[in-house]
């Protein structure tokens, strides 16, 4: 594969049918190194740029299920092995007094899990990026649609894929610097 | 290379006459200019007027505090048997507000109501301000504040824990867990407006922070994905905790003896009256915001509408609870309840009782049944204002009541408040418009990218643009 002085070719679309028909277009012609930047979630695109299951779910569940555990046990241990106190005859691992944090914490470690996981799985922070090299990306973040294929896809080809995308009923088309 | 002026693109209008949930005639890029433009436009006069009645009402708290640490809890009114009076009455009521914002950024979005759209970015905005009012409240009360890590369990040097068992540890991580959950929700909502503002600021200041905290957001199809799956679980966690919370908060009352606080009503009674608060905050503050920073378009009559019948459906289950409460205090035949609250009603403290029932009840519960009454911005911000008075006159007549006349009469005794205690109440309210002043300036108020997707699905539903499945 050759090595390549740019990051990809951007398409800006003007509205999400043309963006997600020029994106099934795109995924038909065999390219799989593709990302496309909406203004808010559009639908319809992930099966495009190859997107499986989110594994967020699985992540917020372990976050949720370690909250818990570590929350009954920070309370088990010190009540019944660290420090046993008996107060008014109360068993030590009442645990039915212990259900409260318990629930917070398995809460607590879901939220930070759920949120920290995405942020891991999208890359951010991310202080650079490559799309931020074309003027009009800063219109991705207000009323415009970016397709981009990336120079790393195995067929991509300047001219060949700028010409392609050009035919796709795209707004402008742009390269984007590395 | 020049820099591209969104202002100068042509705008297709995408919202056709008719639609419900926001005026007709935006399109994505008018919907992101008009809101950011509250953001990045220049500070107005009204807004710097307002943030100094607000600051100076924080000073006033700073200064209550101050003496209150230099002196002791003893600035407080409070004393044996009213150990507990305004600063665990403005902890309950302040946290409570916190609860409708909550209720709609999470619960509304599982609900899929597309009304949320306008009105939860303020919504969960006056969450965190509230709960941080809140959280503030139980550490001035404690006798020796510097010390109050103790509540939490960390691995000291005598081996000692917090005690588990007790609902006031139960409390640090409810609340602790709620601030916290309640800030990322928050964040997390707000990562694609940074960007839009990154984008759009022109200051050079404005754009290196409002770039440093959208963390490089660039709306990738995969972003959004899982920010989506993300916006959801969170929401389906947050839904429990905010019930929790206040269930928790009540806990601090009914697992004590004391008649007037040991009822197992408590729970569920105390969330419906948090969110009845909470929303009539969400009203007080929908009202002056839509119409100072020229929003009517996007937090529509509608809108108020149904905000308004929210509160009336709530403040219909704190009635509910109220009659519930005096009528097992009665049926249950013990002398020490149907004395609490026989003294509620007819004691030293009666008409702070009967101004409850008049906020809390009669006024809102009469005039809420009208329509043109909910659609009337005046009238119903003050209906809202006289069930937030009512719901903080609420907590404290179940506080002190019980508190200032339990089994024993000889030990008797009468709460009255110190300046000190109104210094911290309405100083904990000039924190709060602080906050929400510096927000309202430097954040979107209303979330700009969910508005977006509301053009869009609305002119998808219109027919004015083709649906993304065709």
């Amino acid at each position: 594969m050759a090595k390549h002085p740019i990051y990809g070719l951007m398409a800006e679309f003007d509205n999400t049918h043309d963006l997600v028909a020029a994106a099934h277009r795109v995924r038909e012609e065999g390219y799989r190194q593709i990302d496309a930047y909406t203004p808010f979630p559009v639908e319809g695109l992930e099966e495009t740029v190859g997107f499986r299951l989110p594994l967020l779910p699985i992540i917020t569940f372990i976050g949720g299920l370690t909250g818990c555990i570590g929350g009954f046990i920070l309370q088990y241990w010190p009540n019944v092995i660290g420090y046993p106190l008996d107060i008014g005859g109360k068993p030590y691992d009442s645990w039915p007094s212990f259900i409260p944090i318990t629930f917070e914490l398995t809460i607590l470690g879901a939220a930070l899990f759920c949120v920290f996981g995405m942020f891991f799985l999208c890359g951010l922070p991310m202080p650079y990026h490559p799309v931020f090299n074309v003027p009009r990306f800063k219109l991705a973040s207000h009323d415009r649609f970016f397709l981009c294929i990336k120079s790393k896809d195995p067929k991509f080809s300047l001219d060949e894929t700028k010409r392609f995308l050009e035919g796709l009923n795209a707004r402008e088309v742009s390269i984007v610097p590395v | 290379m020049d820099p591209v002026d969104p202002v100068t693109e042509e705008k297709p209008a995408f919202v056709e006459p008719g639609s419900p949930w926001i005026a007709p005639g935006h399109s994505y890029g008018s919907v992101s200019d008009r809101i950011a433009g509250v953001v990045l436009g220049r500070t107005r006069k009204g807004w710097i007027f307002g943030f100094a009645i607000a600051f100076f009402l924080f000073l006033v708290l700073n200064y209550g505090i101050t003496m209150l640490f230099f002196v002791g809890v003893g600035k407080f009114g409070i004393n044996i048997p009213v150990a507990w009076a305004f600063a665990i009455t403005n902890f309950v009521w302040w946290i409570g507000i916190g609860h409708a914002g909550t209720l709609i950024s999470a619960f509304l979005l599982l609900m899929r109501q597309k009304w949320r759209t306008s009105i939860n970015r303020f919504a969960e905005a006056m969450t965190i301000f509230a709960v941080a009012c809140a959280g503030m409240f139980p550490l001035i009360h404690m006798g020796r504040p510097w010390l109050f890590y103790w509540l939490f369990p960390y691995p000291d040097t005598m081996g000692v824990w917090p005690q588990f068992r007790s609902p006031l540890v139960w409390d640090v991580f409810a609340v602790s867990t709620y601030f916290t959950v309640s800030l990322l929700f928050w964040y997390v909502g707000l990562v694609p407006d940074l960007a839009t503002l990154r984008d759009k600021a022109k200051n050079k200041l404005a754009k290196v922070a409002y770039g440093f905290f959208s963390m490089g957001w660039r709306g990738s199809v995969k972003h959004w994905r899982r920010h989506e799956v993300a916006s959801l679980l969170l929401a389906g966690i947050a839904t429990p905790l905010v019930v929790s919370v206040h269930t928790v908060v009540s806990f601090d009352f009914t697992i004590a003896i004391v008649p007037g606080w040991h009822s197992t009503i408590f729970p569920p009674y105390f969330v419906a009256g948090a969110i009845y608060s909470g929303f009539a905050m969400v009203i007080m503050l929908a009202i002056p915001l839509r119409k100072w920073f020229h929003l009517e378009d996007f937090i529509t009559i509608r809108h108020l509408n149904n905000m308004g019948k929210l509160l009336l459906a709530t403040g219909m289950i704190v009635t509910y609870s109220y009659v519930m409460e005096a009528f097992m205090a009665f049926y249950s035949a013990d002398k020490f309840e149907s004395y609490m609250m026989l003294n509620r009603m007819t004691g030293p403290y009666a008409i702070v009782f009967w101004t409850l029932i008049a906020c809390n009840i009669a006024i809102p519960m009469t005039f809420l049944w009208s329509y043109r009454i909910r659609t009337n911005t005046v009238a119903l911000f003050l209906i809202a204002g006289v069930a937030q008075v009512g719901m903080w006159l609420e907590r404290f007549v179940i506080i002190v009541t019980s508190l200032h006349r339990d089994f024993v009469p000889s030990s008797w005794g009468q709460f009255y408040p110190t300046p000190t205690d109104w210094e911290v109440l309405f100083g904990s309210l000039g924190l709060f418009f602080c906050l929400f002043y510096l927000f309202a300036r430097l954040l979107p108020s209303i979330s700009i990218f969910e508005m977006r997707d509301l053009v869009h699905k609305t002119a998808e539903e219109a027919g004015v643009i083709a649906g993304a499945a065709e």
